[in-house]
């Protein structure tokens, strides 16, 4: 039997085959139920045996050949019509992807959220108390005497009496300061006491360095033996952990405040130069934070002993901080809301403090 | 308060340089705010003669002078009038600095000729208003000399920041003082001179105070001093009182000034041939008027301190003097008064005229009471050396008022308080540099110059600052355990949440104030509450920051508003922080509260979807976001259609859990917005943190998971329904067939329009079966498919749709 022809045939429909279908059509022409190779090899059976023998090898072989070839075929194809496809479906990858909106936290939001995770590490907790205050807590209590001028310092806003309660309690004001919470604190909480809070504070004040909202924070230690020198060396422990400058030098003045006594302020190295200002060892000190040990007076306005107990407190602006920190030059763009400044001086919300990570 | 350094040298014997003195104040607690060291600002200032003074070729009123300065002979075009050969004047060269012009020099030249720096005028120097001409020196003055010098501006200035508990130092000989114990030199002693009286002194003086005011004025010395010649004081005294900015007047009141100033013992002069009949001091009486001064008038009001005769009122005590009595150029006869006030009354009479004077400023933080006596005998001498004429006797009202008090105090409790030991013959000697007397068994007396010294811890402070801050050492504070204990609060740790989770979906934190516009915090629910006159502000800064806000919405509406203004629109923003309904304490509670204005985003190749209006939805997701990851149950809560006036009504949802509303979100009123002229859709939600309840569960582990061996079903439904059905009444229909085997029931479509009646809708859910503990059969499904359509006929009104 001579299959030559039919074989050249056939090789040459596979090569034509110049897509999956096509080559399916020869496949089946060839190989399929009535295909040409399948018919030939249906006449076997009316062969001799000799001549089955030579003719059905021969046409095994042409099959097997037949498959690969189209098999090989097939392969090509796929690769080609997969390269047509790809070439099909390329788009311009320089476009840009879907919108997704990026938020950010506030200066003030993180900077509290440091300071927190700072004193936590010292072992101090968090406590809180009202905007909206009395003269009790915000004044009195502190050791401002009445009509002092101590008290007019503060630039307090004030809003009615409120005829619901009695005495000192009835004048409602503004906070002008975190240290009421310290009053409120003691007079729950029995020592040893060790706490921060951070929140909102008010003063009739408004111009290029003055906001009439700003935040501050409070710390506080009440115990039976903490003194001056654990007031410095907590300090000096914040200032340089939370500037990141471990030889951040650091002075501490003599200076008044009617809540503590002895009084100081704590101030911090700094250069300036050429109008710009950049914290750490310099030639000149920068005003940091008021601190001192608790006055007698205010330890017995909150019903302990100031005999038996003693200790620090210090209070800061957290506007302030973080103006160093992250050299953020007016304070007033803190409350403007203006989203350019929020994408550049806001944080990313991932991004949240831990002294554990980098 | 301002001094300079020879100033301080009348009262401290030291050889400390400026440096020294300046550190060591700031060490004492006399903060150091500038230090203004005039020589070196005014050195390239100096005298120099005009050898020629020729027209300028080609200008007329220039002239073209040859000047000689100690460093050789320049040519100055000069414009000044009185330029003129022979003349001594102030040259300075080009390089040089000139204050009150403001420029540096260059060397020019002016029309031609070569110019090579300027002689100047008071004021191109700042030292006065003269600008008629150059300074023109006596020509005996040398070449070469230094302005300072001939201005006295040799002596540096030092401003320093008085504490208010520091009278003492509201004068200079209270801050050598200071320097003195701090070994800084020694003060020098300041004997009360021996007056000779030549007369009895008139007028007389009477304190008239019932025994509740009679504190206001326990003091009141005076003394006739007669045929003064009053006059410029002399240029010393001038000098004195013009380097820390005081205007010299006349001999007379220059002195009060250097008492003041020097010793914190405010005067008076009056001019006795004014005076009508006996001086008497007395409380105000309201409708008394005085012409004082600082030329002002001022009507008084009951119970101020008044200082009168049978004219009136003279002056305020302590505060202010009148015009009528004062002392003039011509005044011949002066009657001096030095006088002990009451702080609490001057303060209060200050404050209620805002009288701001050197006077009330001390006498309002405590002057040394004991020093008045004194000071009348040191006064009338400076007034005889200065004036001549001849005193009277002193004339005294009253008595020095108690004012030195004695502490017990115990030398070990300075290591307790303060952390480092002192020997107790140290504190003795610091606490006698200062002033204070310390008996053998510590009983510490106060001196009457230091009213603010109350008890052993002002004792303590005083040992402490003299010996300087430094010496303490630092104690780390550390916590009690290995392991730091989470330091938040239960609010302080939602609040912190809210913001992650806000700021995590693409909102920007702000921080705004806490009040706003009255009529905004009505439009915003302030009137809802009964509260609203409770929250406005006494003295508010005006009247945009007057009324305590019941909403952080208009803030950021506002904020959303003025960014596109600027050409930023769509803004996002949140802040977490205080909304006030009432002044106590529950009355003020932590909302987190969002805004999402104008469109989600920019126009986008990718969909048109990118830049579609914000609406409800965007607020709802964005209110569930925050409550779930505040730990609150989100979908668990109820909405209902009752969120504030605010919000537009039929596009707003409160979310409840039982009677607590958790939170508000919608699209906010448009007539609001329209009100607040923002032309942008604005959508937002008020979260109240503290109304999520919170968490009981004890211990650290979570419930078992669920996980279902068996794969669920899902299986479509469209129902046609009145429009005014909402989605949720099918949600809770659908559940409450099983609730076991109902997991999810989500609407995938709503459709009106074409094939629908009018008044109805068409609306497609999906609900997701998931089989416990057997595949189901397809008859199982049928089953609760037709329980699902009963009930949800049943609920709703609806029916199948075919």
């Amino acid at each position: 039997m001579d299959t030559s022809a039919l074989k050249n045939e056939l090789v040459e429909l596979v090569e034509a085959a110049n897509d999956m279908a096509t080559l399916e059509n020869v496949r089946v022409t060839a190989l399929g139920k009535k295909g040409r190779i399948t018919d030939l090899m249906k006449t076997l059976g009316t062969m001799s045996p000799e001549e089955r023998k030579t003719a059905g090898a021969e046409l095994n072989l042409l099959k097997d050949e037949i498959a690969s070839l189209i098999e090989k075929q097939a392969g090509q194809l796929k690769v080609q019509e997969m390269d047509a496809r790809l070439a099909e479906e390329t788009l311009d990858v320089t476009l840009s992807p879907r919108p997704e909106r990026k938020g950010t936290i506030h200066p003030i939001s993180q900077t509290m959220d440091e300071l927190v995770t700072i004193f936590a590490d010292m072992g101090f907790e968090v406590a809180e108390g009202p905007d909206l205050e009395d003269d009790f807590h915000n004044f009195t209590a502190l050791n401002f005497p009445l009509g002092h001028p101590a008290r007019e310092m503060h630039d307090t806003f004030y809003l009615p009496d409120d005829e619901r309660k009695e005495g000192e309690a009835q004048k409602k004001l503004l906070r002008t300061h975190t240290s009421t919470v310290q009053i409120r604190y003691m007079l729950e909480n029995k020592p040893p006491i060790k706490i921060i809070c951070m929140g909102r504070v008010y003063r009739s004040d408004y111009d290029m360095t003055h906001t009439p909202v700003f935040h501050q924070m409070e710390g506080l230690v009440i115990d039976k033996s903490t003194h001056m020198g654990h007031l410095k060396g907590c300090l000096m422990d914040f200032v340089r952990n939370y500037f990141k400058i471990d030889d951040l030098p650091v002075r501490f003045r003599p200076s008044f405040f009617p809540f503590t006594e002895p009084s100081a302020e704590m101030d911090i190295g700094c250069s300036r130069k050429d109008g710009g200002l950049k914290i750490g060892a310099g030639d000149s000190w920068l005003e940091i934070l008021g601190c001192g040990m608790v006055h007698p007076n205010v330890i017995r306005n909150c019903g302990l002993d100031p005999e038996e107990y003693q200790g620090f407190a210090f209070g800061m602006g957290i506007e302030r901080i973080a103006m160093l920190k992250y050299g953020i030059p007016d304070l007033r763009t803190f409350f403007e809301s203006d989203t350019r400044w929020l994408s550049h001086y806001g944080f990313d919300p991932l991004n949240r403090p831990n002294r554990a990570t980098k | 308060m301002k001094f300079t350094i020879d100033w301080l040298k009348e009262h401290l014997e030291t050889t400390a340089s400026l440096n020294e003195i300046v550190e060591k104040l700031t060490d004492v607690g006399l903060e150091v705010e500038e230090v203004e060291d005039r020589a070196e600002i005014y050195a390239p200032f100096k005298v120099a003669e005009v050898l020629e003074a020729e027209p300028h070729p080609d200008a007329d009123r220039l002239k073209v002078c040859q000047v000689k300065t100690a460093e050789g002979v320049l040519q100055v075009v000069c414009g000044a009038p009185n330029a003129r050969k022979g003349m001594k004047a102030v040259f300075a060269p080009a390089g040089t600095y000139i204050p009150g012009l403001d420029v540096t020099l260059k060397k020019t030249k002016i029309r031609g000729q070569d110019s090579n720096g300027m002689m100047v005028s008071e004021r191109e120097v700042c030292l006065g208003e003269d600008h008629n001409g150059i300074i023109d020196l006596p020509v005996e003055t040398e070449i070469g000399t230094p302005l300072a010098e001939i201005y006295g501006l040799n002596d540096p200035v030092i401003e320093i920041n008085v504490t208010p508990n520091r009278p003492d130092c509201a004068g200079i000989r209270g801050i050598a003082r200071d320097l003195a114990a701090a070994g800084l030199g020694t003060l020098k002693a300041l004997p009360t001179p021996e007056i000779n009286s030549k007369f009895e002194s008139t007028p007389k003086v009477t304190l008239q105070f019932d025994d509740e005011n009679k504190e206001a004025c326990p003091l009141f010395m005076g003394r006739l001093i007669k045929n003064v010649k009053n006059g410029p004081s002399p240029e010393w005294l001038q000098n004195r009182l013009k380097s820390i900015g005081l205007r010299p007047i006349s001999t007379l009141v220059d002195i009060t000034n250097y008492f003041c100033i020097g010793m914190a013992r405010p005067l008076h002069v009056f001019d006795a041939d004014k005076l009508v009949g006996d001086i008497h001091v007395r409380m105000s009486k309201k409708g008394e008027t005085l012409d004082a001064l600082n030329d002002k008038s001022y009507v008084l009001e009951d119970g101020m301190v008044a200082v009168c005769d049978d004219s009136g009122v003279l002056g305020l005590g302590g505060i202010v003097g009148g015009v009528a009595t004062g002392c003039e150029e011509t005044t011949t006869n002066v009657y001096l008064e030095c006088a002990y006030f009451d702080p609490m009354k001057i303060a209060r009479t200050g404050r209620d005229l805002q009288i701001v004077s050197d006077a009330r400023y001390r006498f309002e933080r405590g002057i040394d009471p004991v020093f008045t006596v004194e000071a009348v005998d040191l006064a009338t001498q400076m007034i005889l050396e200065l004036c001549g004429g001849e005193a009277g006797t002193v004339v005294k009202a009253g008595d020095v008022p108690p004012c030195t008090k004695a502490y017990p105090y115990d030398p070990s409790r300075y290591a307790k308080l303060v952390g480092d030991a002192v020997p107790e013959s140290e504190q003795k000697a610091i606490l006698e540099s200062l002033g204070f007397s310390v008996s053998n068994d510590w009983a510490v007396t106060t001196p009457s110059w230091r009213p603010d010294i109350f008890g052993v811890e002002d004792l303590i402070e005083e040992i402490a600052r003299i010996r300087g801050y430094q010496a303490i050492a630092p104690v780390s504070v550390t916590k009690d355990q290995a392991v730091a204990k989470s330091a938040e609060t239960p609010r302080g740790a939602k609040m912190r949440k809210a913001r992650i989770s806000l700021a995590s979906s693409g909102l920007q934190e702000c921080v705004t104030w806490s009040f706003m516009e009255e009529d905004l915090a009505y439009k915003f629910g302030a009137n809802d509450k009964q509260q609203a006159a409770r929250l406005k502000l006494l003295n508010p800064i005006s009247s945009e920051l007057a009324q305590m806000r019941p909403s952080i919405l208009p803030n950021l509406i506002e904020a959303a508003s003025r960014n596109a203004d600027r050409g930023h629109p769509n803004a996002a923003l949140f802040e977490v922080g205080p909304v006030f309904f009432g002044a106590d304490l529950a009355e003020q509670p932590v909302v987190a509260c969002g805004v999402r204005a104008g469109t989600m985003s920019t126009k986008h190749w990718s969909s048109a979807e990118a830049s579609r209006a914000v609406d409800v939805y965007d607020a709802k997701a964005d209110v569930l976001r925050t409550i779930e990851a505040c730990g609150g149950p989100a979908g668990n809560l109820q909405v209902t259609r009752d969120a504030p006036s605010y919000f537009h009504p039929g596009r707003s949802g409160s979310l409840r859990l039982g009677a607590n509303v958790i939170a508000h979100f919608g699209e906010i009123h448009p007539s609001l917005l329209d009100h607040m002229k923002v032309s942008d859709p604005v959508v937002g939600f008020e979260l109240f943190i503290e109304n999520l309840p919170e968490q009981k569960k004890k211990g650290t582990a979570l419930p078992l998971v669920d996980l279902p061996p068996f794969q669920p079903v899902s299986r479509d439904f469209a129902f046609l329904v009145d429009a005014g059905v909402d989605a949720d009444s099918f949600v809770r229909a659908i559940t409450s067939v099983d609730r076991n085997l109902v997991v999810k029931v989500e609407t995938f479509d709503i459709y009106t329009g074409k094939g629908i009646e009018p008044g109805k809708k068409s609306v497609a859910i999906a609900v997701t079966l998931q089989p416990r503990d057997h595949t189901l059969t397809d008859a199982e499904i049928d089953g609760i498919s037709q329980k699902i359509i009963a009930v949800v006929e049943q609920k709703t009104g609806a029916t199948l749709r075919g």
